[in-house]
């Protein structure tokens, strides 16, 4: 992955950053001894690494401005960080650039049941909300399966999903308002806990936009009320269109699981093999899971459970309690794991139309061979959002590089078949080189056009989203 | 003008030496009055794809709202925001089109709890104001490639491109409903009757209060559930029982009076045939009730509550400035004569810093100033 030279002119400028920063900021928030810095030097995208300059970890949104002023006023490039969880490298740092963590900034600000909101300061973890309004029997939608461990700034850059996310939506549909920092210092309110915006919605147009137009330090979010219980039914069948086809008709019947998610034969044998949940041995495993009160689930899973019937499964598990809910999830849950168990692996997480579900898996497969290399795919059948887990062996040497490629491949064919890059884990430097193969230059000119207006110098968050060649005329600006 | 294809739009815009008026229906003329060169969407029809069992919809901008709605409910689908039609309110004619929908990030009852027009847009094709066509976003559901200028060109009001094409997410349309009725609270009592219902766990999916106003008929407040038979009346039941507190509750059950209840609500019936100007404020919802005393002490003769009380409709005298001071949150003016709009604010004043970001997107969206100038200030 090519990174930009990095500028030595801001490199020698260390020291003097370095002391303008211990004047704004408590010295145990600021991080620039060499060994120290190597901390930060990667997220969950392990395969690249650079240290940083150096590291700030301020406590508020007017430290944050205060920092973001001195960087502007040096032309200190700056990568905002939430959690470091980012599969796509979305906060990697470049030898040039500082790190500005928004780790310690964890605070509630505001609570409002009676308004559905939470106020919270973005270095808050994701699952950490919803343990703020548990005792009311409130939760956060969003559910990545990073949420231990992720900060909600990091959900926000990169418009975050999850398993639950066909009933509720992803994180631009539960976010409400911001406080952001620009680039240059100032700071700005969006949105609120009144919906909807009245001008342009730049809420929308920052979620997602991969911390390269502001820090947002504060949000508020929707929060909602648990539902009375969930239950989730198994399903095995021979082949991926007819596990297609129920999805299909399952939707069709007018039916709104909360969850569908499918798994292919390599991952449940892996998943078996490590977890040893009893699932069946079949081409294409489903879970469902519906929602409600027993007699409101009781009634959905009748109708899911009928289309299940029509459609000859080898296996058809309803669950009766809470420990078998657990175990047709736990396969499932420990799919990531179990791959792991196996071998290195990358996970991609291109979105394709629901109906070309068997076509993709088809072309997986034989890619699988022409490459050498196995996958396993776990798969958000509901709304499209595929997770192929490409396993390799980081110390043979040009292995990544065939898997890099074999997963450049997979991704080609989801945008071919009329879907798109990324669906939740946002571009990062991971897929940045791709972009043409989903967008005409114009498409993606206008979208660094949005870039030149927040952040003019081109500070925040440097070689992301963006092919480099792309962008070289505006960074050099 | 009214371009027939997406390549004839594109010229048009290249080659206009002036302002344009995009105009899709024509039925929501909200916004500063615009002069400029009639562009149409009208002839920019047609479905492109729809795949029920994706629950994902293609259109053509100039389609009418109207055949969609037929298109999706053959399949027993809809579109989950509920849009808005504004032409009794505004007494304007023609067949809204699903591109003024998104334009103006149209929704409706339903919002409250499924989200807003926004929220369903999966993908735009738009020509931006030097004739470039683009794209953004597409037909899938999740989908975090690259900026979301989808949600951009949401409610921007054809004043960054005029949309050439729009793709959505909808939904099922559930095959039961009911409606919860309070009669004769005032206005802060059903403000916390619609909150408590909406801290349930039982999805209300519309939450409403019309005051007696301009009606005659007793105050209502209205609660909507849907889902499954037997689903609705589980909750129906249970909602009632929480209620308790808040006087007798009726429940309605009659498909066709819902139907006529909430279109009633989504429409702001109360107010057509009624002159006077109409302000629409979004606010928290509980801010609701206190900021419907302030307008009236302001002149307001009539208001409807929708949203649990986040949304506030006022029926206010002709020409009046009705912005609160203070206000937390904002204000739209709907419906006033030409002179007014463009003597009042009709959105609300952004904050400087957020001033010059919309200004700096127009000017890279549309660097000719020919797009709806002046509309959104």
């Amino acid at each position: 992955m090519e990174m930009p030279t990095p500028d030595s002119s801001v490199i020698g400028k260390k020291p003097q950053l370095i002391s303008r920063l211990m004047e704004l900021l408590p010295n145990d928030a600021i991080i620039h001894e060499d060994i120290e810095t190597r901390a930060y030097e990667c997220d969950a995208l392990t395969a690249y690494r650079c240290a940083p300059l150096a590291v700030v970890l301020p406590s508020s949104t007017d430290e944050v401005a205060a920092v973001l002023r001195i960087c502007h006023e040096m032309r200190v490039p700056v990568v905002p960080r939430g959690a470091g969880t980012s599969l796509a490298g979305g906060a990697l740092p470049t030898a040039d650039s500082v790190i500005l963590g928004v780790a310690r900034m964890t605070e509630i600000l505001e609570t409002d049941y009676d308004n559905r909101v939470i106020r919270v300061q973005t270095g808050r973890t994701n699952l950490s909300v919803t343990g703020a309004v548990e005792e009311e029997n409130f939760f956060y939608a969003p559910d990545p399966s990073s949420q231990l461990a992720c900060a909600i700034a990091g959900n926000i850059a990169m418009n975050s999903g999850g398993a639950h996310c066909l009933k509720y939506g992803v994180t631009t549909n539960n976010l409400l308002g911001v406080t952001m920092v620009m680039m240059d210092g100032e700071v700005v309110e969006i949105g609120g806990a009144h919906l909807d915006a009245c001008g342009y919605d730049l809420l929308g147009l920052i979620c997602g936009s991969e911390g390269q137009l502001g820090v947002v330090t504060e949000a508020t979010l929707r929060i909602l009320h648990k539902p009375e219980g969930a239950r989730p039914v198994l399903m095995g069948y021979d082949s991926s269109e007819v596990a297609g086809e129920v999805v299909s008709d399952i939707i069709k019947a007018g039916v709104l699981p909360v969850a569908i998610e499918f798994m292919d034969r390599p991952c449940i044998r892996a998943t078996e093999a490590f977890a040893g949940a009893g699932y069946p041995d079949c081409e294409a495993l489903l879970i469902v899971e519906v929602e409600g009160s027993e007699a409101e689930i009781d009634e959905q899973l009748e109708v899911i459970l009928d289309i299940a019937r029509r459609h000859d499964p080898v296996e058809l598990r309803e669950s009766r309690s809470s420990e078998e809910s657990a175990r047709i999830w736990l396969g499932r849950k420990s799919a990531f794991g179990a791959m792991g168990q196996i071998n290195d692996y990358m996970c991609l997480d291109g979105t394709i139309p629901v109906s070309q579900l068997p076509f993709v898996l088809r072309r997986i497969g034989e890619m699988s061979k022409e490459y050498g290399l196995d996958v396993g795919n776990v798969f958000h059948a509901g709304d499209g959002n595929m997770h192929p887990l490409i396993l390799f062996d980081a110390n043979k040497p040009g292995d990544l590089e065939l898997c890099e490629a074999f997963g450049a491949d997979i991704l080609r064919l989801c945008v071919e078949v009329g879907g798109c890059l990324t669906g939740e884990h946002g571009v990062g430097i991971e897929k940045r080189d791709l972009m043409f193969d989903q967008f005409a230059p114009d498409d993606l000119d206008i979208q660094m056009a949005v870039k030149d207006v927040f952040d003019p110098k081109w500070l925040l968050n440097p070689a992301k989203v963006f092919p480099l060649a792309a962008s070289a005329g505006r960074r050099a600006a | 003008m009214e371009p027939v294809s997406e390549s004839e739009l594109s010229k048009m815009i290249a080659g206009a030496d002036g302002p344009l008026q995009i105009i899709g229906g024509g039925t929501r003329p909200v916004g500063r009055p615009v002069d400029g060169a009639a562009l149409s969407l009208a002839k920019l029809s047609g479905v492109v794809e729809y795949e029920p069992g994706a629950l994902t919809l293609v259109v053509k901008a100039g389609t009418p709202v109207a055949e969609i709605e037929r298109l999706l409910a053959a399949e027993g689908q809809r579109l989950p925001f509920e849009p808005m039609d504004h032409r009794g309110l505004l007494g304007t004619k023609g067949a809204p089109t699903i591109g003024g929908v998104v334009a103006a990030n149209v929704s409706g009852p339903r919002r409250v709890q499924a989200g807003a027009c926004r929220d369903y847009l999966l993908g735009v094709k738009f020509v931006d104001g030097t004739g470039r066509i683009l794209k953004n976003g597409g037909r899938v559901m999740k989908n975090v490639t690259g900026y979301d200028l989808v949600k951009l060109m949401a409610g921007s009001r054809g004043t960054l491109g005029v949309l050439s094409e729009v793709s959505f997410k909808v939904l099922p349309e559930p095959p039961a409903a009911a409606v919860l009725r309070l009669g004769g609270l005032d206005e802060a009592r059903a403000g916390e009757a619609m909150c408590a219902a909406l801290r349930s766990p039982f999805e209300v999916t519309g939450a409403a209060h019309l005051p007696a106003d301009i009606t005659g008929e007793n105050a209502a407040t209205l609660l909507r559930i849907e889902g499954f038979e037997a689903s609705v009346s589980y909750r129906a039941e249970r909602l009632g029982d929480l209620l308790d507190g808040f006087g007798k509750v009726e429940v309605e059950r009659d498909e066709a009076q819902i139907a006529q209840t909430w279109s009633a609500v989504r429409d702001v019936k109360a107010f057509h045939d009624h002159a006077g100007d109409v302000w629409r404020y979004s606010v928290r919802p509980t801010a609701g009730p206190a900021l419907g005393a302030s307008l009236r002490a302001m002149g307001a003769q009539a208001l409807q509550y929708d949203w649990s009380g986040g949304l506030v409709w006022a029926l206010g005298p002709e020409g009046a400035d009705m912005r609160p001071e203070g206000l937390d949150g904002h204000a739209t003016l709907i419906r006033a004569g030409k002179e007014t709009r463009a003597r009042l604010p009709v959105f609300q004043p952004e904050a400087a810093p957020i001033q010059k970001i919309s200004q700096a997107l127009r000017d890279r969206f549309d660097p000719r100033g020919i797009l709806n100038p002046g509309l959104m200030g």
